[in-house]
């Protein structure tokens, strides 16, 4: 078999496909023209992504003065993969479609270089994919298992919720368990993902005990935690990947092997007047909305990436209320019944006599996401600023 | 499958540009003029015809049944010689077979007096789980559905962790959180039952393809294969057409045991599937079928033999799924919740369980070999139920694990919340302790 350079086809596939063209098409959300608040992300300039190498050998979590490179985060779950695959023969990866590179290139190149046996093509049947990687996970092996589309994981579902997440729990003491099991799936809307391409189903895994659930924002941190979903968790992993962020975006990653500890959040920016706690993509929106708020106020907002949506950092989101006295919650996710129920439930319980306000949660309205309303139902900045503001103000 | 329109768009965008890569054209050859047969990438073997005729399921043959015994015992194909089996192992399966039976008469009047909360009976099908398990290799793996008692005890079981299981002791593997039946042991490696159908299939496929990577990885890893049982019910679900496929797709050396008994429930095979059966199921995904009889435990154990042979021929692993339907009868109630008759007649029942049973079947040809009589049959008998009820009486007495246990291994370490959520439950039981019988709990409330 002889194949294309593989620089060749990496050049040719790097090419954006017009959906992430500026300007944004008209099927996408278009901001108003005299927008304030509710401007496109700049990926290039905010404070989230390390733009320089400067920045990451600051960060915690992050290995310090490591050599680095700038990817984006379809790059960095590919060097991730990568990596592990080169540091074990145990992990395996496969789905539908990985064996091209997969349909959001995570998985370039990597058949070629570890071989069919160990990166390959599934049939399009997300609960056989789930069921044959628990099986493998079960005779010691670590599948990282790709779900499209985290829209088509609920076939999946029943080999999920009654067998991965009960595996151990059952077996006791025969010590099995599919505790090297990773499924990695994109989530979160994308402009035009409509019904099926656009979900974040997170606080359904997240009512399920024995499975971790993890949501990155960045490529740097897409790659710690992935790694230590691989290596480090001995618990099955649902990986959640913000599609829109794939291609967007950009920051330096350390080329080196290293892992972000699961079921740690980090404060991203401190602050002393009010907590604001997120995880993926509505971080950047965040960001945003308190950078504004703060330069029309003079406020100080603290900033919480949960990073693992389940089991969860309490204490770390705790402290910070008790300071602060006021909290938000943002997710792209449907309100109802969403990882904000349990964070501000957590929250009155752990900060009661420390609140100052409601714990007010910004979150996607209880409807699906039709195509052409899209903008409207999830949050965006002027809908935080608004929750921060109105928290502020009680 | 809804059309995953972002997902296939990106690829096609792409698509033009990836096929400049000679592999992917592989399979997609256009048609040459003048061709008898298709070259579609779908189906490369197919001859055109100008004849249009439909496949009609009934028009082909129903699959036949291989057996080696007749219902009295006898060698059916004087051709050949006797099955390659000594006495001894066949002694061995046979009192494997009744320890079975007798425990299951024994659990379910047990369960009947409120003893333990549930019980399923294998009745009629320890001929099915005994004879395949036989023909395993103690590094082989089993996935089982939960009618497989005969496997367990095949591979070594104990009584002790049978009724340990059953009462959800201190000494239960799975620790006093499943089910009665739900039976599971770490040498030779039985995974755990859950009752969730089907769900093991999957499992099962990738299993194996993990046992076959280990062989593959490292010449020194005994060539294993995989044994995954399920019953005719479960092969209607969505996991069972996901395994069979993706074992085939991926080459793996599993082995697919279906027990048709008849029955899921009151549903009879009329209303469960229309088809000749699952085995003709397995030559539409592309795999080695046979169907046997079950109720002959000599025609199992060779199947298995040869099914477990061919499953790793082809280089380090093996490379090869086996569909195997063993046809039988449920001669028993579902389970201790369901009165079968109901749904089936008393006198459909009783002439199975008399007529064309694989105990008596096998007993005619133990007592045809002149290594088994009357006397020694109800010697067995009584061995058995004394030891049984010895086991029993003792697994009843012994203490139910720690409260402890219900907190642990939900993940590999116990979470922060966990930890406080035991404590919760450690102050409510000493600010209650009349609201709660600790006794029987190995160390009460301070193992919280």
């Amino acid at each position: 078999m002889t194949t294309a350079p593989p620089a060749l086809v990496r050049r040719l596939l790097l090419r954006r496909p017009p959906s992430f063209k500026q300007p944004r098409r008209s099927h996408s959300t278009a901001p108003s023209p005299s927008a304030r608040l509710n401007l496109p992300i700049d990926y290039k300039t905010t404070p989230l992504l390390h733009h320089t190498p400067s920045t990451l050998s600051g960060a915690t979590d992050l290995p310090q003065h490591a050599t680095t490179k700038r990817l984006n985060l379809y790059q960095a779950i590919n060097s991730a993969l990568r990596t592990a695959l080169s540091t074990s023969d145990k992990v395996l990866l496969f789905g539908e479609d990985v064996a091209f590179g997969g349909v959001f290139r995570c998985s370039m190149d990597l058949q070629t270089e570890f071989g069919s046996e160990r990166v390959f093509n599934t049939p399009l049947t997300e609960q056989g994919i789930v069921g044959f990687a628990i099986g493998a996970a079960a005779e010691g092996m670590k599948p990282v298992a790709e779900i499209q589309f985290a829209d088509y994981v609920f076939p999946a579902f029943d080999q999920i919720v009654n067998e991965a997440a009960k595996f151990r729990y059952r077996e006791g003491g025969t010590e099995g368990n599919a505790g090297g099991l990773v499924i990695r799936m994109p989530c979160g809307a994308v402009g035009h993902g409509a019904l099926y391409h656009s979900q974040s189903p997170e606080s359904l895994f997240a009512h399920v005990p024995g499975v971790r659930v993890v949501m990155p924002r960045s490529p740097s941190q897409a790659k710690g935690l992935l790694l230590s979903a691989i290596f480090e968790c001995k618990d099955p992993v649902i990986f959640m990947e913000p599609k829109v962020l794939y291609r967007a975006s950009v920051e330096h990653v350390p080329n080196e092997y290293y892992t972000i500890p699961l079921s740690k959040a980090e404060t991203i920016k401190p602050g002393k007047d009010l907590t604001v706690i997120s995880y993926g993509q509505p971080l950047y929106l965040c960001s945003s909305a308190i950078a504004a708020i703060e330069k029309a106020t003079g406020v100080s907002i603290e900033l919480i990436d949960l990073r693992t949506i389940y089991p969860w950092d309490r204490q770390t989101v705790l402290e910070s209320v008790r300071r602060t006295g006021r909290a938000v919650v943002v997710h792209e996710s449907m309100i109802n019944y969403g990882v904000g129920a349990e964070v501000a439930a957590t929250i009155q319980d752990g900060a009661f006599l420390r609140l100052e306000a409601p714990v007010k949660r910004v979150a996607g309205w209880s409807v699906h996401t039709g195509l052409t309303f899209e903008q409207f139902i999830l949050p965006d900045v002027a809908r935080i600023y608004d929750a921060i503001k109105q928290t502020l103000e009680y | 499958m809804p059309p995953k329109l972002l997902g296939r768009g990106a690829v096609q965008i792409r698509w033009r540009k990836v096929a400049t890569s000679p592999r992917r054209w592989g399979s997609s050859i256009s048609q040459r003029p003048g061709s008898d047969s298709v070259r579609f990438p779908g189906a490369v073997n197919s001859k055109f015809t100008t004849q249009m005729s439909f496949v009609k399921p009934a028009d082909i043959p129903a699959i036949p049944t291989y057996r080696v015994m007749d219902s009295d015992g006898v060698l059916v194909d004087t051709d050949r010689g006797p099955p390659d089996v000594t006495d001894a192992e066949v002694l061995t399966w046979y009192k494997n077979m009744l320890t079975v039976s007798i425990m299951d008469v024994i659990m379910f009047e047990a369960q009947r007096q409120g003893r333990l909360s549930f019980y399923m009976v294998s009745a009629g099908e320890e001929g099915v789980t005994v004879g395949s398990a036989a023909a395993l290799s103690p590094d082989d793996v089993v996935f089982a559905q939960y009618r497989e008692a005969g496997v367990f005890q095949q591979r070594g079981f104990t009584l002790q962790e049978f009724m340990s299981q059953l009462f959800s002791n201190k000494n239960d593997n799975g620790r006093g959180r499943n089910m009665p039946v739900h039976y599971g042991r770490k040498y030779p490696k039985m995974h755990t039952i859950s009752s969730t159908l089907a769900t093991q299939i999957p499992q099962a496929a990738g299993a194996a393809y993990a046992l076959k990577l280990k062989a593959l990885q490292n010449p020194n890893h005994p060539a294993s294969v995989v044994a995954c049982y399920f019953g005719e019910g479960a092969a209607s679900e969505g996991d069972f057409h996901a395994a069979l496929n993706m074992a085939a797709t991926r080459s793996c050396p599993v082995i697919f045991v279906c027990r048709n008994n008849g029955y899921a429930i009151s549903t009879p095979t009329l209303e469960q599937y229309r088809g000749d059966g699952i085995a003709s199921r397995g030559i539409g995904y592309g795999i080695d079928t046979i169907r046997v009889d079950g109720n002959d435990i000599f025609a199992v154990y060779e199947a298995m033999q040869a099914a477990r042979k061919l499953a790793l021929e082809g280089g380090p692993g093996g490379g090869r799924p086996i569909l195997i339907e063993a046809m039988s009868y449920r001669v028993s109630h579902h389970s201790t919740s369901d009165d079968s008759f109901a749904y089936r007649a008393r006198v459909e029942v009783e002439d199975w369980k008399r007529r064309d049973n694989p105990i008596i079947r096998l007993r005619k040809w133990l007592e045809r070999q002149g290594i088994w009589d009357e006397d020694r049959e109800r010697e067995t008998r009584e061995d058995l139920r004394r030891t049984i009820l010895k086991e029993f009486g003792a697994a009843e007495r012994e203490k139910k694990p720690a409260l402890r246990e219900a907190f642990t291994d939900v993940y590999e370490e116990m979470t922060d919340e966990t930890r406080e959520q035991m404590q919760e439950l450690k102050r409510i039981l000493q600010t209650y302790p009349e609201e709660y019988d600790l006794r029987q709990y190995e160390g009460g409330a301070d193992s919280l």
